[in-house]
């Protein structure tokens, strides 16, 4: 009779140890699997920096013990910025690799593809790397989230600094034929309000199959437009600009910051002929002298020497990469033991005031069960030949 | 030549169905769905040998009707409302009729002509179906997104939980087993002998009163419904369609399908749809770089040992151990 009490009594006792631990598929007491696609090919490859820094990072994580005790296994597919890829790399993560939730993939036509089965399997869809306003609507889709400032209220802040600086401008658009570029031109039509049917001279578009986007450009000059929208990916954006420098062109140029990056998008272009744009920033650029000491941006440094050694320091990408580590790093940390799906969306949306110190200082992380937009804050800056160059101030577009 | 016990093809069919129906309660749901598209490559594998393996018309733009067929059944599903199971006939017609209206100029080509025809319409489907004024009803680049189709509440209430890519299974399966007998029936006939007769020798079969240019439009559209009606399966069971889903690429690997599965037969087209759903994965595990490779170097395995396909070389096997069995003993010596 003892010997069974004691025996209950153990069992009872052990059991509320055992039942914080829950897990879902892809999480275990020693692993948890994260699942990605990424443009490693085809016309938006140069993307494909960021899949490989998150890897690394996530080396990084394994070799420092991994969190709370489990290693990350990180898996990473190609889908060629092509959504029918994307739709059954995602799905064999989801279903043949088991993972627990699909981080960062890339792409808003490759992120759309999948919004309706990742929120109808339960499975999160975290941290897209992609800024369309459509993430953020914790109602409808509660399984999936963005990460970067949104498209439109990036265009609404250069609609605002046209019209502050230049209110006579005459604005042509060259933008991508597909929700990503469409967002971007709605903010700026937005921001302009009632003006923007007599600004906006020209809005010309361009398919990803397309090879060049010089015609485009061509026509944008005979708009006689003297501001220049571009709103256009990597590849695109550094013909775009080598295009309008050639041609003699020589707008008030605006560029998307979705290309910001020194290292594939203005070293291809020319530096000498990107002297001037101006973008939207959200992280400190590594380009940037006026962070050469600082110790976020040393200890990145110091990352990127030991766990991926061969990358171009001057590509923002590496940044973005690490900062989008950092954050989902701290989310399965606040997740604990509790590795659910459903906790990594609760704990996803409820970071209060997080500091990713990569990030432009005043920039924080704020979720909660409404707001599913972790970064809302911006900076312009203006490119003077060699570096980004801040100017400005932080301006946000937090609602609460 | 004496039959021992029953009918070696009846045996063979009824495994195949048991193993079928099988197949989806023992197997994942991941695996299910892989084996839902091997029958929708199947059926248009199918379609596709009727017209290239039986009338001998070289088809490399077959990608463009597996096309249609699948926009056929996003638009309807997605901007008209109409349920799954209407759109995969509504589908089958529209390229029937599509098919049959390029089989008729193309009657006036021949061999590699028409080959490179065929190719144009491939090739440029996918950017009809980007194009700009039609953004509306195809979604453009982006696409349409399907929702699955539920099991009818028939079979839980029935006590037979079937989730949703179980029951797409044996939709499928159902509608693969109706157009593979259609099209058994269709071959084995006047119809199939005229096919035939056209491949090997039109102008004996024009006098001996075959309609020629009615029976190769007719082959066109035939071929050309079978693969809208895979195309219309097929996006039901992914739930999404873009315009670069069904590049030219489709169109070869097609083809691929066929002559590897073995031209001019209706078994063929199963062999070459595992083939064309499964070594593409298999390349892929083997090497990460170069997949493209690995599947080139298979391709050309298979067509060495099996030129006459897949289908071929088990017809010949089988021929081979037939004539085996019933050849007299070879005497030892002869008496002179």
């Amino acid at each position: 009779m003892i010997r069974f009490t004691a025996v209950l009594l153990s069992v009872a006792l052990a059991a509320p140890v055992y039942a914080q631990k829950k897990y879902d598929p892809g999480a275990s007491d020693t692993e948890i699997r994260i699942g990605n696609t990424n443009p490693y090919s085809g016309p938006a490859s140069a993307y494909g920096a960021i899949g490989k820094t998150i890897a690394a990072y996530f080396r990084m994580v394994n070799e420092q013990g991994g969190i709370n005790g489990r290693k990350v296994n990180f898996i990473t597919y190609d889908d060629g910025y092509s959504p029918p890829k994307t739709v059954e790399m995602v799905r064999k993560l989801v279903e043949q690799d088991q993972v627990l939730f699909v981080f960062q993939t890339l792409g808003t036509p490759s992120n759309t593809a999948n919004h309706k089965y990742m929120n109808a399997r339960k499975v999160p869809q975290l941290h897209v790397a992609t800024g369309a306003t459509k993430w953020n609507d914790a109602k409808n889709h509660p399984w999936t989230m963005g990460w970067q400032p949104n498209y439109q209220t990036e265009g609404q802040i250069y609609a605002r600094h046209i019209l502050a600086t230049k209110p006579d401008a005459k604005i042509g658009i060259l933008f991508q034929n597909d929700d990503y570029g469409k967002d971007y031109v709605k903010g700026l039509k937005d921001g302009l309000g009632a003006k923007a049917k007599g600004m906006i001279v020209a809005e010309v578009s361009y398919e990803v199959s397309e090879p060049t986007v010089d015609s485009q450009i061509v026509q944008l000059q005979a708009s006689g437009a003297n501001v220049f929208f571009n709103v256009a990916t990597p590849k695109f954006a550094a013909q775009a600009i080598r295009k309008a420098y050639d041609i003699g062109w020589k707008p008030v140029q605006y560029l998307n910051n979705v290309s910001i990056s020194v290292g594939s998008v203005l070293t291809p272009a020319g530096l000498e002929k990107s002297v001037g744009l101006i973008t939207a920033a959200y992280q400190k650029d590594a380009t940037d002298a006026r962070w050469a000491d600082d110790p976020a941006m040393k200890a990145w440094q110091a990352f990127m020497k030991k766990y991926y050694p061969d990358a171009n320091l001057s590509d923002s990408f590496h940044v973005y990469g690490y900062a989008v580590g950092q954050t989902v790093h701290q989310v399965l940390k606040q997740a604990g033991d509790d590795l659910t799906r459903e906790n990594i969306m609760r704990q996803a949306a409820s970071m209060k005031n997080y500091r990713v110190d990569v990030l432009l200082p005043k920039i924080v992380v704020n979720t909660s069960k409404s707001d599913y937009a972790p970064l809302e804050a911006v900076q312009l800056q203006r490119f003077n030949g060699k570096q980004w160059e801040l100017f400005g101030e932080v301006i946000s577009a937090e609602q609460n | 030549m004496k039959k021992t016990g029953t009918d070696p093809i009846f045996l063979i069919l009824v495994l195949l169905a048991a193993l079928a129906i099988a197949l989806p309660f023992v197997a994942s749901n991941y695996r299910t769905f892989q084996f839902t598209l091997v029958m929708v490559y199947a059926i248009a594998l199918l379609g596709l040998n009727i017209l290239t393996g039986y009338n001998g018309q070289i088809s490399l733009g077959h990608g463009a009707f597996y096309a249609m067929g699948a926009y056929c059944a996003a638009i309807l599903m997605d901007k008209l409302g109409v349920p799954y199971w209407a759109t995969v006939p509504v589908a089958g017609a529209v390229c029937l009729v599509a098919g049959f209206l390029f089989g008729l100029p193309a009657l006036r080509l021949e061999g590699l002509y028409l080959a490179l025809a065929t190719f144009a319409l491939g090739v440029a489907m996918p950017q009809l179906l980007k194009y700009k004024a039609l953004d509306g009803w195809t979604g453009g680049v982006q696409g349409i997104v399907i929702l699955k189709p539920e099991a009818p509440a028939f079979f839980p209430n029935a006590g037979i939980p079937l989730n949703a890519d179980q029951w797409l299974y044996f939709f499928t399966l159902a509608i693969t087993v109706v157009m593979f007998v259609i099209g058994w029936n269709l071959l084995r006939g006047r119809v199939g002998r005229a096919l035939i007769a056209i491949r090997d020798h039109p102008i004996a079969a024009e006098a001996m009163g075959v309609n020629n240019a009615l029976y190769k439009s007719a082959a066109f559209g035939v071929s050309a419904m079978y693969t809208g009606i895979a195309g219309a399966l097929g996006a039901i069971a992914v739930q999404f369609v873009a315009p670069d889903s069904f590049n030219i690429f489709l169109s070869i690997l097609l083809l691929v399908g066929i002559v590897i599965g073995g031209l001019a037969s209706i078994s063929g087209a199963l062999y070459g749809a595992l083939f064309i759903q499964f070594v593409p994965n298999l390349a892929d595990e083997v090497s990460k770089a170069a997949p493209w490779a690995i599947f080139g170097i298979l391709m050309i395995v298979f067509v060495y040992l099996m030129p006459t396909g897949v289908a071929g070389a088990l017809r010949l096997l089988l021929a081979r151990r037939a004539r085996k069995r019933t050849m007299p003993p070879i005497p030892q010596e002869e008496i002179p």
